[in-house]
């Protein structure tokens, strides 16, 4: 197989005197769609901020494409093609949908393609054209996961990290949602690291999977083993 | 029968409140500081004012149940035709007759309208850079007065000691403010909301108190005083032709000259607003993480907001000292920041008209009511309770939809 895109390896990090991450490893290798599973309080949201350098890794190394990155600062990794859907989308509520999609360009320089990849994101959420002059925290839940989506790709990642995207929204969406995220991996051929409390959503997007918990990886697996994996359906399939 | 019916609607929460005001009134003026008691003067002062909220609640409900819409029908018809006939005058138009009207200005007015209005412009060009910081960067800062107290004592020093000319300083007036920004900037704008304010709180203060108390440069509590007018050379004609120097002297000839600042002023701001780096701030207003997700260096525009607050107060400062001639730490209490905060807030965070009017609110009011010295503040603090209340967004909300430079539909 290549060299991973996105390795860490051992990675601690916490908050303060509260180790949320006690020595994490993962390797994603480039064009796939990796889950990482969990209950609530794992540490998943944790390690995605831990990549992004919001949160300072403790110990360990993450490498990005070979470097090393737990130095670079967070505001650089979008122009290395690393970007983060928060959990609970954090979009600007008070900047219009349009706004918000030119705040993910905001490191390019490129003006033209700017505008034809906002019409790209346009045409992926037809939802987001209609709304275009509507101001962001105005949008359902659905459309404010979607812009958030949308926003991440105008930094036109290579690696996307998504943090609960099906979050407290209603199924039908989620649905779309998970479409459109198999349909950017396709298309696009972005990497996608997914972290999820639905599970079973996850491992049916993902073609591997990480299993969490409090702080630690306990598994990892192909997503098709992980869901026939009897202790897996008994604690996050809840059977 | 309606109106009946709306009366009930309202009479209990009406009588609450006037029985509460009464409670409230009673100990501010029956109670006397020799022990006594009384009771009349309480009872005839909330009666004038039962019977002045009486008249406003018989016009609410008469609103309420209709009665008015013979009256109100036609009027509001009016207003929304004079409001469609405005939106069709281009921006320009507008823009260009308030113009003309600030450069007639002094020509209609006395000594008294342009000192009033020199004021206003002070304050428009503070409350300018203030809502950068505040308006759209989202960072609460308390002791914003202490930068334009650096413009005002770097115009005042250099010009006592060094005789250099308003001209040549108010851009070192600015810089040095800035450079100040910059300093406190930095260490402390890593800090988010309540933390912030605090510091730039105590900072406010500490340059105050060096002001007050560093007697061989400042002179301390007696201020500098002898700072010269802003001057100019111009051609005479007096014997052949020759150059002469003249000092600003007249009023309005001030009144000019903080026009064109201000003018300036507006432009710059106007400018940032809507460029990258003006977006780009109001992203770290509303989400300072996801700002930085998405590429954006928080930490310098944090303190290029900062420093660019900063530069304008530097700005009003240097003009401020050569307009009064005379400068003294008094003129920087804690209180100034305060009035700066609420004429940004009070004219609409993020909107320049709104700051326009709320700085000439703020200043022409009190002017106004002068008679009423005594309960200015009273009048002050109930306006802005009313303002929160009705017009949370401020006098003029900013407009949030508009286009940047670079945006193309
Ligand atoms: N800002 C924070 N300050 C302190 N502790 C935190 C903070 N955020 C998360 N934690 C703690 O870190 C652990 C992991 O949290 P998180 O990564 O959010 O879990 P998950 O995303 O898997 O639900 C939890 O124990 C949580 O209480
Ligand atoms: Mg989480």
């Amino acid at each position: 197989m290549a060299e991973p895109i996105l390795e860490l390896k051992d990675v601690h990090s916490g908050y303060g005197s509260i180790k949320a991450l006690k020595g994490i490893s993962l390797k994603i290798y480039p064009g796939e769609v990796v889950a990482i599973i969990g209950a609530n309080g794992a540490g998943k949201s944790t390690t995605l901020m831990t990549i992004c350098g919001i949160t300072k890794a403790t110990q360990g190394e993450i490498y990005y494409q070979g470097n090393l990155i737990n130095k670079v600062l967070p505001e650089k990794l979008p122009t290395l093609g690393l970007c983060q859907v928060p959990e609970g989308r954090r979009i600007f509520p008070r900047l219009s949908v349009m706004e918000n999609l030119r705040m993910g360009a905001f490191y390019r320089n490129d003006t033209d393609q700017i505008m034809k990849d906002m019409q790209h994101a346009y045409e992926m959420f037809p939802i987001l054209g209609e709304r275009h002059n509507q101001e962001g925290g105005t949008l359902s839940g659905g459309e404010q996961q979607m812009l958030a989506i949308a926003r991440a790709l105008m930094t036109k990642p290579t690696v996307l990290l998504l943090d609960e995207p099906s979050l407290g929204l209603a199924p039908i969406i989620v649905q779309q949602i998970f479409d459109i995220i198999a349909q950017i991996n396709k298309e696009e051929g972005t990497t996608i690291l997914l972290v999820e409390q639905n599970a079973n959503l996850a491992l049916q997007a993902a073609a591997r999977g990480y299993v969490m918990e409090t702080g630690e990886i306990t598994l990892e697996d192909d997503a098709q083993s992980l869901l026939n994996n009897p202790k897996i359906r008994e604690a996050y399939l809840g059977e | 029968m309606s109106m009946i019916q709306e009366f009930k609607k309202v009479w209990k929460t009406y009588t609450i409140g006037m029985i509460w005001l009464l409670g409230l009134l009673w100990p501010l003026l029956g109670i006397h500081p020799d022990g006594t008691l009384s009771f009349e003067k309480t009872f005839t002062v909330w009666a004038y004012l039962f019977a002045g909220t009486f008249i406003c609640l018989i016009v609410y409900v008469l609103n309420k149940s209709g009665s008015l819409d013979a009256v109100k029908g036609p009027v509001s018809k009016v207003w929304e035709n004079g409001s469609a006939a405005s939106k069709t005058v281009p921006l320009w138009v507008w823009l260009l007759a308030a113009f003309v009207m600030a450069l007639l200005f002094p020509q209609f007015t006395g000594r008294y309208q342009q000192d009033v209005a020199i004021n206003v412009l002070i304050y428009v060009c503070l409350g300018l850079g203030l809502n950068i910081v505040v308006g759209l960067c989202g960072m609460l800062d308390l002791g914003y007065i202490a930068f334009y107290g650096i413009g005002a004592y770097t115009y005042a020093l250099f010009n006592t000691h060094y005789g250099v000319p308003f001209w040549i300083c108010l851009p070192i007036s600015a810089i040095f403010a800035l450079i100040a920004a910059c300093i406190v900037g930095f260490p402390t704008l890593r800090m988010r909301g309540d933390y912030l304010a605090i510091v730039t709180l105590g900072f406010g203060e500490i340059i105050r108190l060096i002001l007050n108390n560093w007697m061989s440069l400042t002179n301390g509590p007696n201020g500098i005083m002898g700072i010269n007018r802003p001057g100019m050379w111009w051609i005479s004609f007096a014997d052949g032709i020759s150059f002469e120097h003249f000092w600003f002297k007249k009023l309005h000839l001030m009144y000019y000259v903080i026009l064109g600042l201000v003018i300036l002023t507006i432009i710059a701001v106007n400018r940032l607003n809507f460029s990258r780096v003006g977006r780009a701030w109001e992203a770290i207003r509303e989400d300072e993480t996801a700002a930085e997700l998405m590429g954006v260096n928080t930490f310098i525009l944090k303190l290029l907001a900062y420093a660019m607050g900063g530069f304008f107060a530097g700005i009003a400062g240097a003009f401020f000292v050569a307009r009064m001639k005379f400068v003294s730490p008094d003129s920087f209490i804690f209180y100034e920041s305060a009035m700066v905060l609420c004429m940004v807030v009070l004219g609409g965070l993020g909107s320049i008209p709104g700051i326009i009017l709320g700085a000439a609110a703020l200043i022409v009011f009190p002017e106004v009511f002068r008679e009423f010295e005594l309960y200015r503040m009273l009048a002050f603090g109930a306006v802005m309770v009313l303002m929160m209340l009705f017009r949370p967004a401020g006098l003029i909300p900013a407009k949030r939809m508009g286009t940047r430079s670079d945006d193309k539909e």
